[in-house]
């Protein structure tokens, strides 16, 4: 009886990588050139980027949080990286500046947020706002290009027939996973979604991980942004519009909630993999970009439904 | 309507969740015209078997019968409509909103799409006449007191016309006086011919209020009284638990250390007067004060919950600076905090969890990663220690009853060092036996040195664990009492304000 009990509770955590593993076999099968290397290669670097984000959104997301800022700090990021590395021609420097400029965007988040208490959706909508108008401000709206020497290895580089992208990303994902599930950071991550008075009664300090998660989410999108401008081989200041949309989408198709106090690294990996596996499939399957954005919210809103529907019964 | 009519039956209810028979085979009848108490341990499914009552859950098996038909609800709003309110210790109000409005939620007078509010306004003051007749219904629901927003609930069952009213612990958060009050009202529904259903883990209560009681343990019916007269305390008690169990408190004199605890002049939010005390190891201290006296203000200033604005504080002899409960727990200084729903429990997290949430970082491995074995084998001796009835650790603590959460609370604080051990109403809603348990953990800790500050609103409790007993008064202590010299009489001198007329006996 415990092993059922245990094998339903596998199966409810699988569930949607389970989901995702029945996509990918009809995708394989009935899309022209899915399975073909080059495709999943790029399929991989282009999930990638939201999955970066994921890893710590899922953090936001789990302390009953929110975080529309993301795409504006990958972008800033880069743009800032490009124009270091460009004035001064080290990559090291440029590297540290996109760095401190998340890790400082995502500081104000959390300062304001934990210690202020404002609500994080309105705080980080002004975030977002504020990031991208530096982002144009830092050149003036025109993109940098990066000659940087070496630079270009962050995103091209190819380690065991990956891009190394890839493997960050992927290494990132057991990373987070492993400090959310066995750590006491994590846990306390939890707890404060699920139950914020509790939490500081509990000795749980309530503040400081707030300030932490979005600190670390800063950073995390700032070299997210230093990926995709190596990638790019140059700063954009109008990037990674709608990222954040992207991230959260991807977040809650794999079951993380929106109210805080649940969540799971598998959930945001199968979600991301899914969102990026039915773009995939599109642009292969030359579906009218219109069309992809009807598809994406479709699959989003079946995905939640069916959600509340397993768990309920 | 005759008042000996059976008006309500529970037939052979059940109801499982998952492998947790929560219900088995209920079956027993309640009189219009009377008040029934359902009496049962924590777990027992008093509660599960009002859900089922109100729609909110749906039998496996069985049904019931009211006034002579076989019904089954699907929904609460289908029991409602056939006349059945039940009334949540966590009231269903919405507390933006104001009175008349939540007394007519979901069926307010309107023309045409509409809101009357005159008409609204009209009605529910009809209905509130006989119930609270002070309470405005223009007021907002959120400035009105715990008893206050009770009596609401009661109007919004009367305005759908409800003949059969459950009441799920109600008394636990009122005053003494609220509690008269709902007492009185609820007797005259009872007059009115309603069929009143009454959980309590309150025997006092049982016998001042109900004619009639149904006892259940484990899910299963094991005794009903159609009439309480010549039933003893203790035959309802042995009912409930299984077993004798006659001083609840079995308190015994203990060996008193050094000075545990040495508060100077403490001063906050909620403290009128500046507060001076002091715990021995090995102490109990019970504080009393009526609702509103600042007990709970006392504690959180203590625990860094609330901000100190003046005084010292000593714990073990060291000075305590506390900013954040964090510093207060790192000097061995824990608080069991009253509103258990939103202080106490992590609702979606699991009982493991729950218990272990103040200790881990303790005994985390380095980097913070967490000792899986220390974690599970410190939930269980935690959940065996209090008896708490959980069908795994993994379980949710938001699927327990609503005493073994309260258990949860307590055990959290079991496994670490502890010099002072702060309590808020530490057994509201824990059934007896239960709080039996919990007493003799607290001598047990006593003995061990450590000092206990017990606030509690259960006057017997009070009395009856306390080595000495502290008395509040708006914000201030009026008093103090050494156990041979605490009485009812002299506790509650102290703490009823003394200008009120009737409070100087
Ligand atoms: N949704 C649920 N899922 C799983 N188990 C549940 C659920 N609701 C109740 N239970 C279990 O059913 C049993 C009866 O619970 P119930 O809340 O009815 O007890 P109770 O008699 O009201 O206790 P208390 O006096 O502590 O409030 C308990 O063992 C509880 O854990
Ligand atoms: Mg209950």
């Amino acid at each position: 009886m415990r092993t059922r009990a245990a094998r339903m509770e596998l199966l409810q955590r699988a569930g949607m990588l389970l989901v995702f593993a029945l996509l990918a076999l009809a995708c394989s099968l009935f899309v022209p050139s899915f399975a073909s290397s080059d495709n999943l290669e790029a399929l991989l670097l282009s999930v990638s980027t939201v999955g970066f984000v994921a890893c710590t959104m899922l953090f936001c997301l789990a302390s009953g949080n929110f975080d529309l800022s993301v795409g504006s700090i990958v972008a800033c990021a880069g743009v800032v990286g490009a124009v270091v590395m460009r004035d001064t021609g080290s990559t090291a420097l440029g590297v540290l500046a996109a760095l401190a400029v998340g890790l400082t965007a995502g500081l104000v988040n959390g300062w304001v947020v934990a210690f202020a208490r404002i609500n994080p959706l309105i705080t980080t909508l002004a975030t977002m706002q504020i990031v991208r108008g530096a982002a144009y401000i830092a050149n003036d709206g025109k993109s940098v290009a990066i000659g940087a020497p070496g630079f270009d290895a962050l995103g091209s580089e190819r380690l065991l027939g990956f891009p190394l992208p890839v493997w960050m990303c992927a290494f990132a994902m057991v990373a987070f996973g492993f400090v959310l599930a066995r750590t006491t950071f994590g846990r306390s991550t939890l707890a404060i979604g699920g139950n914020l008075e509790a939490a500081r009664l509990a000795g749980i300090r309530v503040e400081r991980i707030q300030l932490a998660i979005f600190g670390l989410q800063g950073l995390v999108c700032a070299f997210t942004g230093l990926v995709l401008a190596s990638r790019m081989t140059s700063g954009q200041p109008m990037s990674s519009q709608g990222l954040e949309l992207e991230v959260i989408s991807a977040c809650v198709l794999g079951g993380v909630s929106l109210s805080g106090g649940v969540g799971s690294m598998l959930a945001v990996v199968a979600g991301v993999l899914i969102l990026g596996t039915v773009q995939n499939a599109m642009s292969l399957l030359n579906v009218d970009s219109f069309w992809q954005y009807v598809a994406r919210g479709s699959i989003l809103l079946a995905a939640v439904l069916f959600d509340r529907w397993r768990t309920r019964a | 309507m005759p008042p000996t009519e059976l008006h309500l039956r529970f037939q052979g209810v059940s109801k499982a969740f998952g492998a947790v028979r929560a219900l088995e085979d209920v079956t027993f009848g309640v009189r219009a015209g009377s008040v029934h108490a359902l009496l049962g341990e924590n777990g027992a499914g008093k509660s599960t078997l009002l859900k089922v009552l109100s729609g909110a859950h749906v039998p496996s098996h069985g049904a019931l019968v009211l006034g002579g038909a076989q019904r089954s609800f699907a929904s609460p709003a289908e029991a409602f409509a056939a006349g059945i309110a039940v009334i949540y210790q966590e009231l269903q109000l919405v507390p933006e909103m104001t009175v008349a409005e939540n007394v007519f939620l979901g069926h307010m007078p309107a023309r045409f799409g509409l809101i009357d509010r005159a008409e609204l306004h009209r009605q529910a003051r009809t209905l509130l006449e006989r119930v609270a007749p002070e309470i405005e219904p223009a007021r907002r629901v959120a400035s009105l007191s715990l008893g206050e927003r009770q009596m609401v609930e009661i109007a919004k069952a009367l305005s759908r016309g409800a003949r059969v009213i459950a009441f799920d612990e109600p008394t636990s958060s009122l005053s003494a006086r609220e509690t008269d009050r709902l007492f009185t009202v609820i007797r005259a529904l009872r007059d009115d011919g309603c069929c009143v259903l009454y959980v309590t883990h309150r025997l006092d209560e049982v016998f001042a209020l109900c004619d009639a009681a149904t006892v259940l343990r484990d899910g299963r019916h094991v005794k009903s009284h159609a009439s309480l007269a010549g039933v003893s305390r203790d035959e309802i008690v042995r009912a409930m638990v299984g077993r004798e169990l006659t001083d609840v408190y079995a308190w015994s004199a203990r060996p008193r250390g050094a000075l545990v605890l040495e508060v100077e002049g403490l001063a906050g939010p909620g403290l009128a007067a500046p507060i001076t005390l002091a715990v021995a190891r090995g102490e109990i201290v019970g504080v009393f004060g009526l609702v509103g006296a600042g007990r709970t203000e006392l504690l959180r200033v203590l625990f860094g919950a609330a901000r100190r604005t003046a005084g010292r504080v000593r714990v073990a002899g060291r000075e305590l600076d506390v900013r954040s409960p964090r510093d207060a727990i790192a000097a061995g200084v824990a608080l069991c905090p009253e509103d258990r729903r939103k202080e106490g429990i992590f609702p979606l997290l699991s009982v493991l969890e729950n218990l272990n949430v103040s200790a881990r970082h303790v005994h985390a491995r380095s980097c913070g990663v967490l000792d899986g074995r220390w974690e599970r084998e410190n939930a269980r001796a935690q959940t065996e220690r209090l008896a708490i009835k959980a069908a795994s650790p993994a379980q949710p603590i938001a699927t327990l009853s609503g005493g073994n959460q309260q258990k949860v609370v307590f055990g959290r604080w079991l496994a670490g060092t502890l010099e002072v051990l702060l309590l808020d109403e530490p057994t509201r809603g824990v059934d007896v036996g239960a709080r039996s348990e919990i007493y003799a953990i607290l001598y047990e800790l006593a003995r061990r040195g450590v000092g206990v500050l017990l606030v509690s609103s259960d006057l017997p409790e009070v009395l009856g664990v306390s080595d000495r007993v502290l008395v509040m008064r708006r914000g201030a202590l009026s008093g103090e009492l050494a156990r041979a010299e605490a009485t009812q009489e002299r506790v509650l001198e102290l703490a009823l304000p003394r200008a009120a007329e009737g409070a100087g006996r």
